[in-house]
């Protein structure tokens, strides 16, 4: 009986450390997909880093240094992003692309990630890929 | 024709599936004779290679009137790729799921074993085969027709056409997954087979071996595969189809370490439950289009299928396995640092990682619905949970060794040396560099494993006896790859450093010891795909330049570019060169240089990992087929057997 108890009491602790463990390290870790509408109306959102998806406004791509500026549109909101570091190769005008980083309080995206999209064949049709670097 | 010859073919397996599962069942319940079952068996697996060979011909023939061939074949498509085309998209490669998991029901309805456990256990892989057989007539039928004909089609994803690799491990991972149904099927059919139950984990534990050693292959060569074409220099990024490969591995790892030890028969039962069901869930994840990963397949109807087939098989393992069988109590207080202790200690870790990866792969699944935002956990996430863990893992199997001593303090002696080698690594590592406390660790924990293992060999090799035999080494030789591994991994992310610049012809990158200078850029345009390359001299360390040329690869037929890194591999290093981007008048090329140092220690540790997992399935084999000799001998001590048949 007293062997039960004390194996209980072990799963238990095992068990609250776990949890411990996982919501701690869950803290910052998880970054969720906003679009353009959704920042626009609560600036807040972007404190923390977010992705953002939508498509790239044909005309709107030009490099300014080592950066890449251009918009990104859905819903018809546009907000305008400023890259760090340069685009994948499928990266392109007119279409969607996701970007990682945090909206500044001038209203501008700072990014230094374009989340990777493949081929249409070989992901989920409606939703953003994970990137690829992503360490 | 050739479509219609494969829908009758998909539907011929499927009758055959439920007939196999009767028969198997008429054998289980009344002892009928198990010949007829057997052929059923044949039939299955002969109606899975018919639809896959019919759907290679139409791929080989460019047969575009079939719908898979229209959608993933295609006539520039090289001989080797439109090969391989067959598990390059969703429908064909559950084709090839099929076939694998057809070849396993075949292998375990020829052999010998209770008849009522045989039995039972056949009824589980029918029944598996069942399903799969109907999610490919129904839902995902690759020989539908199309109309009207199209000339030509898109070929597979350009992705997949870069690397040869593609030929081996799809089908290497598919055997570790589905060799994973043997054990599941067991455990399942010993509740139920009565006296024939117990001791379901003796016949298991060679299947389990192979399954694993397959799976440890198919996910070594898949962090390849990623690092060699996917250009970001990485082999590994928590994707959730990454962890769909390493949950079931993580799980019959523990299935073969607590199988070492007697007792503890509801571990054996859920652990190699869980190893199956995790491959389900995994084929859930990925071919429903529930998460979002770089390596998932499209949409497609497959979703409800699978996921309610998952939910029973949860439901049928917990209610068969739950009820759980008196366990003899062991006579005698248990040692100190018994191996059931350690291996005790070592399946709760491994199934805590298994957990903490589980919660974090599907956490966006189930917070998606509930907060109306989709999210996705980062890597940061398992830096911080299974990594350390994983370190621990390392530590608690440097310990091994000392179980083949009787004696506490002798054993204790034992680990002397291999702790002091290992606190010396760390001194040594942290005073000449910083590779950051979690790398650090990592190295100690690799040197005190490492250190063991060699005492442990050198140890065995002065004493002539069985202990010499390589099934014996197989747990040593698994258990030294994956300290490489370690290794591997804590070198190539403490110490890879990497660099990106646009560069004007003439200019260099620098990244440590290692340049390159632009020397020029070539466009080539072919039919079906364009390229161009950036000619780059690359000098390291003082040694005379050579040329390499990464290159960026448009494919027409699919709208999509695609990387190809230039990686010249050393000994201790990599040098990893990608072209990200070209300026329109070919001056600049946008280039990122990488240098990773110990990488190769990765793919040999792996390597040697399933070699290892191989010889421990020949030595059971072995045991098996020898039952006389095996008799004649006095049981070994478990103690003093050592950790031999370990893995």
């Amino acid at each position: 009986m007293r062997r039960r108890a004390g194996r209980v009491a072990l799963v238990v602790v095992l068990l609250a450390a776990g949890g411990l463990l996982v919501t701690g390290a869950l803290r910052d870790t998880v970054t969720y997909y906003r679009t353009p509408g959704e920042l626009l109306d609560d600036p807040g959102v972007a404190r923390h880093r977010v992705r953002l998806g939508g498509d790239v406004v044909p005309g709107s791509l030009r490099h300014d240094g080592d950066l890449v500026v251009f918009r990104l549109a859905e819903g018809g909101h546009e907000i305008t992003v400023e890259q760090r570091g340069t685009p994948p190769e499928t990266f392109r005008e007119g279409t969607g692309a996701v970007v990682e980083g945090t909206l500044s309080s001038d209203g501008v995206f700072r990014s230094d990630h374009v989340v990777v999209r493949h081929g249409n064949e070989y992901r989920p049709s409606s939703s953003p890929a994970v990137p690829v670097d992503a360490g | 024709m050739l479509g219609d010859l494969g829908t009758a073919g998909l539907a011929v397996g499927l009758a055959c599936a439920t007939l196999t599962a009767l028969l198997w069942l008429r054998v289980a319940l009344f002892g009928a004779d198990a010949r007829t079952a057997r052929r059923g068996t044949a039939a299955t697996l002969a109606a899975a290679a018919l639809a896959c060979a019919l759907l290679e011909t139409a791929l080989l023939r460019h047969d575009f009137s079939v719908r898979f061939v229209a959608e993933n074949g295609g006539r520039h498509v090289p001989l080797h790729y439109t090969l391989t085309s067959l598990w390059s998209a969703l429908d064909g490669s559950l084709l090839l799921w099929l076939l694998i998991l057809g070849g396993y029901a075949a292998l375990l309805a020829r052999r010998a074993y209770p008849l009522r456990l045989h039995a039972y256990a056949m009824v589980v892989v029918s029944v598996v085969m069942l399903f799969f057989f109907a999610l490919s007539s129904f839902a995902a039928n690759p020989f539908r027709a199309v109309s009207p004909v199209p000339a030509d089609g898109p070929g597979p994803n350009p992705l997949l056409q870069q690397h040869p690799a593609m030929g081996v491990h799809p089908p290497l991972l598919y055997a570790g997954y589905l060799g994973l149904v043997v054990p599941f099927a067991f455990a399942l059919a010993a509740p139920l087979a009565g006296r024939d139950g117990p001791g379901w984990v003796r016949m298991a534990r060679p299947w389990a071996l192979v399954a694993w050693a397959a799976l440890t292959g198919g996910i070594g060569m898949g962090a390849w595969w990623s690092y060699a074409v996917l250009g970001w220099g990485g082999y590994w990024a928590w994707d959730p189809v990454e962890n769909a490969s390493l949950l079931p591995w993580l799980t019959a790892t523990a299935f073969l370490h607590t199988t070492l030890v007697r007792g503890r028969a509801a571990w054996h039962g859920a652990l190699a439950c869980a190893s199956f069901l995790l491959v389900l869930l995994g084929t859930f994840l990925t071919r429903s289009g529930a998460v979002a990963s770089v390596h998932a397949f499209t949409d497609s109807p497959l979703g409800p299928m699978l996921l309610g087939f998952v939910l029973l098989a949860v439901v049928v393992s917990a209610v068969l396995t739950g009820r759980r069988a008196p366990e003899p109590t062991r006579p005698g207080r248990p040692r100190t640092l018994s191996r059931a202790t350690l291996v005790l200690v070592h399946g709760v870790l491994l199934v805590t990682i298994a957990a903490v990866v589980l919660i974090g792969t599907i956490l966006p699944l189930l917070t998606a619905p509930l907060t109306g935002t989709r999210s996705s956990v980062g890597p940061a996430y398992y830096q911080r949970t299974a990594v350390p863990l994983a370190v621990v893992v390392l530590l608690v199997m440097g310990v091994t060794p000392a179980l083949r001593v009787r004696d506490r303090s002798a054993a204790l002696r034992r680990l002397v040396v291999p702790a002091a080698a290992g606190l010396g690594t760390v001194a040594l590592v942290g005073l000449l560099s910083r590779p950051g406390p979690a790398a650090l660790t990592a190295f100690g924990a690799a040197g005190f494993v490492l250190t063991g293992l060699a005492g442990d060999l050198a140890h065995r090799l002065r004493r002539p006896g069985p202990h010499r035999r390589p099934g014996r080494l197989a747990g040593l030789v698994a258990h030294a790859g994956l300290a490489l591994v370690a290794v591997g991994v804590a070198g190539s992310s403490a110490y890879g450093r990497d660099a990106e610049r646009t560069l004007r012809v003439g200019e260099t990158l620098r990244v440590s010891d290692v340049a390159v200078r632009l020397v020029g850029v070539d466009r080539t345009g072919g039919s079906g795909s364009m390229a161009v390359q950036a000619r780059l001299a690359l000098t390291a360390s003082g040694r005379a330049a050579r040329t390499i040329t990464p290159a960026l690869r448009y494919h027409a037929a699919r709208d999509t570019a695609v990387t190809v890194p230039a990686i010249g591999t050393g000994p201790l290093r990599d040098t990893y060169v990608t072209l990200l981007a070209v300026s329109e008048d070919s001056g600049t090329a946008t280039v990122r240089l990488a240098v990773n140092p110990l990488v190769g220690l990765i793919w040999a540790g792996g390597a040697l990992t399933a070699v290892g997992g191989l010889l421990a399935a020949a030595a059971t084999a072995r045991q098996r087929t020898r039952p006389a000799a095996r008799a004649d001998r006095p049981r070994p001590d478990p103690v003093a057997a050592g950790p031999g048949a370990a893995t």
